[in-house]
């Protein structure tokens, strides 16, 4: 599984901010460039559309899009509003992701502790790890559906790798010495895994979890653009075949803050969990 | 830190391949548990692979797919490094040019490479320049923040006694920056190359002529479930050799590295 671990373990806020390749700025001149960056972007992105370049359909402006962002949250496109969208994306997220945590991190701390269980589950977890999460959308779609059942299969495809790799680096990387002191006490397998190898994994599970919901959100995404009828990627299909790009892009900004916040509220989660262990 | 190292009997892994090779063929063909409509029998998805390799399925032979879908995962990969990777060098080593371009990152971050797939679609049809497009989108943003993060990952001393030594900028670069920020540029092109290869099938499967999507997407209108298999197989397989070449290339690129 090394690879896997290598590339889950990559995260680009591990790296400390203050390390001098170049030299820091003032608070004011970063606000200025700050501020400039963003008026550089909408700018842009609103000279392009009233140019005439490209029809306001292509590109609709800045504002454009934030008229039907508002107006789709009022009025229901497709049979529902953009809240009730999001509700029933995040219902599918919150089946497929729940699943993959409930059966991954146990898995992952099992295949820590058993050798034989690493040994079978291994192999054939490295031949699945390949398949990409969308490519099960034509077996959900046959097993289960395109309801409920569909997305969520292709969710928890998505989800489920992080969580066991995570705990299974989690239970790796406990202190030998904790482990052969709990053995000379006369742990069985059981107490050693739920008291010895859990509560020292929690933070590589937790950093595994915020991994694990980011696929996940992605994966929802890609599956109700192709197999739903309802959900937030299903108002972005819709909408593509309205050729709308505003409401092509409100659903994006949509996907975008739900992902962001999902990612926000695991980072916070995360936090808590290493002050509390004091790190 | 200590890593229990333990030894894993290769047997067990063989072992276990052969017990589910044969608990699927008694399931299916012996027995009939799994009807052939929900799961197919190996003999089934044995006839489906001569099928696409010889004669061909959705439009083409399974070469061709793989090849379509291959060589638009290339372009967009490419074009996405060649414009990534410089871009976060010089985030990494100018503060005033990241502050600058960091609210756009900002905005786009968050948006999964999937969700561009309609936009693109609208915005260029159901061609190959769409797909290219997603491709390019997936594979942008993990190419910048890590060799963005690389150059700011370098030890300080190392920029310092360059810089004492009274090198020029370009040597800066080319001598220290970019061979210490290769690590990180490699991990971030690794992870991006998943994601481009996810964006791709995704994106053939919303709309396609052509590419393994586009063979997944044809079976399951056909109700052809050993044709699905040997598409899972196929991107799977295609998958795996594209990370096996990137090692690769970085282990050439690296020759420092063992």
């Amino acid at each position: 599984m090394g690879d896997a671990v290598a590339d889950l373990a990559a995260d680009a806020d591990a790296v400390p901010a203050h390390r001098p390749a170049s030299r820091t700025l003032s608070f004011r001149h970063w606000l200025a460039l700050t501020i400039a960056g963003f008026v550089a972007f909408f700018g842009f992105w609103w000279l392009v559309a009233v140019s005439g370049l490209v029809t306001p359909q292509f590109l609709p402006t800045p504002l454009a899009v934030l008229q039907k962002f508002v107006a789709l949250t009022q009025s229901p496109f497709v049979g529902y509003t953009l809240q009730q969208h999001l509700w029933s994306s995040f219902g599918r997220f919150a089946a497929g992701f729940g699943l993959a945590v409930v059966i991954g991190v146990p898995l992952g701390l099992l295949m820590g502790w058993f050798r034989w269980l690493d040994a079978i589950v291994t192999p054939l977890f490295d031949a699945l790890r390949f398949v990409a999460p969308i490519a099960w959308v034509p077996f959900a779609a046959l097993w289960f559906g395109t309801g409920i059942g569909g997305p969520v299969l292709i969710i928890f495809s998505g989800a489920f790798p992080p969580c066991v790799i995570n705990a299974y680096r989690g239970a790796k990387y406990v202190e030998p010495r904790f482990i052969e002191a709990a053995q000379t006490l006369g742990a069985s397998s059981w107490r050693m895994i739920t008291e010895v190898l859990l509560p020292a994994s929690v933070p590589s599970i937790v950093s595994g979890l915020r991994v694990s919901a980011g696929l996940g959100w992605q994966s929802l995404v890609g599956a109700e653009l192709i197999v739903a009828s309802s959900g937030i990627g299903y108002l972005l299909v819709k909408g593509q075949s309205n050729i709308s790009t505003s409401i092509v892009m409100s659903g994006m900004i949509a996907i975008g803050i739900v992902g962001f916040a999902i990612d926000a509220l695991l980072r916070m989660l995360e936090r808590r969990i290493n002050e509390r262990r004091g790190r | 830190m200590v890593v229990r190292h333990e030894h894993r009997p290769v047997w067990v892994g063989v072992a276990t391949f052969v017990v589910l090779g044969g608990a699927w063929y008694v399931l299916t063909t012996l027995t009939g548990a799994i009807s052939p409509g929900r799961f197919p029998a190996p003999a089934e998805v044995w006839d489906a692979l001569r099928q696409i390799a010889v004669t061909g399925y959705a439009d083409a032979r399974l070469h061709v797919h793989v090849l379509h879908s291959t060589w638009l995962v290339l372009l967009g990969f490419s074009a996405a490094t060649i414009v990534g990777v410089p871009l976060g060098l010089a985030m990494g080593a100018s503060r005033s040019f990241e502050a600058f371009i960091n609210p756009t990152f900002l905005l786009i971050r968050p948006i999964p490479p999937l969700a561009w797939i309609p936009l693109a679609i609208v915005w260029l049809g159901l061609g190959d320049a769409a797909k290219v497009l997603i491709i390019w989108f997936a594979a942008f943003v993990p190419a910048v923040i890590n060799s963005y993060s690389g150059v700011r990952a370098i030890e300080p001393y190392l920029i310092e006694a360059a810089r004492m030594l009274g090198v020029s900028r370009a040597i800066l670069v080319r001598e220290v920056l970019i061979p210490g920020a290769l690590p990180m540029i490699f991990t971030g092109l690794r992870l991006s190359l998943q994601a481009c290869w996810t964006t791709l099938v995704a994106g053939e499967l919303i709309g396609a002529i052509a590419g393994l999507g586009h063979v997944l997407y044809q079976s399951s209108l056909d109700l052809f479930p050993a044709m699905i298999v040997v598409g899972m197989a196929a991107v799977a397989v295609t998958a795996a050799v594209m990370t096996l070449a990137l090692g690769w290339s970085e282990k050439w690129a690296m020759p420092w590295r063992t």
